[in-house]
């Protein structure tokens, strides 16, 4: 097929699918995260900015890589040169988490071409996760999650890199000791809120945060893998702890 | 670092955010997960959210803040109250980050 009729193919399709109700749902629900997502973007963009990586490489990066946690994590590593493999180790450590989302995610995608739930498995992050779970709590076939999971995702994202690559662009134009990167923790800590769906995981939230806190001094981000490991033990005893009629099976 | 080393770090940065977040979406057939992991990973993604927020308020520095005027925290119960009344993300975010703006320049904590 030549070019120009596959754009216009792909255009009209992004056209349709941008017009399904379920798309819309989601960019409406994604949309009071903007908020949160474009603060910590903001901000995000200023450290890439003062570590001194240079405009396009900053940009590359975010683009590229897509994980404002991870970017921040490395940033005073790449500063002083550590090796590469610690710089990835941070990554890792840090991305755990889009682990299990994915497993959370998988029974709504499944069924999908493996190149899509790639594309998908891309735009994954904090806000369109939770935001989804607690949309769709439990899958239920024909449902439009991946409608849904676009709307959210593409507002995440547009409002995410236009902030990231202002911040990089403004760098030290933009004073951070305003405490504008509160916001994204606010966001996150909102996030955290709509996970809150029973005394467990109450317990497991705490029972993290406790961890995070006293492992920080961990190189590497550790800490939170730390963590997370913590909450899915307690998880573990809480259920066996459980009466048989009372098990959480999923 | 030099750029051409910035340049390797970032794709290699890219591929493992990506198989990260690909990680249980890519295979065709289910992974075996024994039951017991399996419920336990229902408690991952909280615990991941509280991991990154819990030392972003209770920290400076690397160390546990030792005075109870700080801005952040009760700016984080803020919208924890906020969020408990109203469940708005919207309305955490602002009412939050305003407390903490209001006690730091208001007050000078």
């Amino acid at each position: 097929m030549p070019l120009p009729s596959r754009f216009a193919r792909l255009r009209a399709q992004a056209l349709e699918i941008s017009r399904r109700p379920a798309f819309r749902e989601g960019a409406r629900e994604g949309v009071p995260m903007a908020i949160g997502i474009a603060a910590w973007g903001l901000v995000a963009g200023v450290a890439m900015a003062k570590s001194g990586m240079g405009v396009a490489l900053a940009i590359f990066m975010s683009v590229l890589v897509y994980a404002g946690s991870a970017q921040i994590a490395v940033l005073p590593l790449i500063a002083s040169g550590a090796p590469m493999w610690v710089v990835w180790a941070t990554t890792l450590c840090v991305s755990l988490r889009f682990v299990a989302f994915s497993f959370h995610y998988r029974p709504y995608f499944a069924h999908l071409p493996r190149r899509r739930r790639l594309a998908l498995s891309f735009l994954m992050g904090d806000s369109n996760f939770a935001l989804f779970i607690h949309r769709f709590p439990q899958f239920v076939a024909g449902d439009r999650h991946q409608d849904y999971f676009l709307g959210c995702a593409l507002v995440t994202f547009g409002v995410w890199q236009l902030a990231i690559i202002t911040g990089i662009v403004a760098g030290t134009g933009i004073p951070t000791s305003w405490g504008v990167g509160f916001a994204g923790t606010m966001a996150l800590l909102a996030l955290t809120c709509t996970q809150l769906r029973s005394a467990s995981t109450w317990v497991a939230a705490v029972v993290a945060a406790c961890a995070a806190v006293a492992a920080y001094a961990l190189p590497m981000k550790l800490n939170i893998v730390v963590a997370i490991a913590a909450a899915v033990a307690f998880g573990v005893l809480a259920n066996r702890a459980r009466p048989d009629g009372a098990k959480v099976n999923k | 670092m030099s750029p051409l080393d910035i340049f390797l770090t970032s794709l290699g940065m890219a591929v493992i955010t990506l198989l990260c977040r690909a990680f249980f979406m890519l295979p065709e057939q289910d992974l075996p997960m024994p039951q017991w992991l399996r419920e336990g990973l229902r408690y991952a993604p909280i615990a991941a959210l509280a991991a990154v927020v819990a030392p972003e308020l209770v920290l400076t520095q690397g160390h546990l803040v030792d005075t109870w005027r700080d801005a952040r925290i009760f700016g984080a119960l803020a919208g924890l109250a906020f969020y408990a009344w109203k469940q708005s993300l919207f309305g955490t975010i602002v009412c939050g980050t305003g407390v903490m703006l209001a006690l730091r320049f208001g007050a000078g904590w």
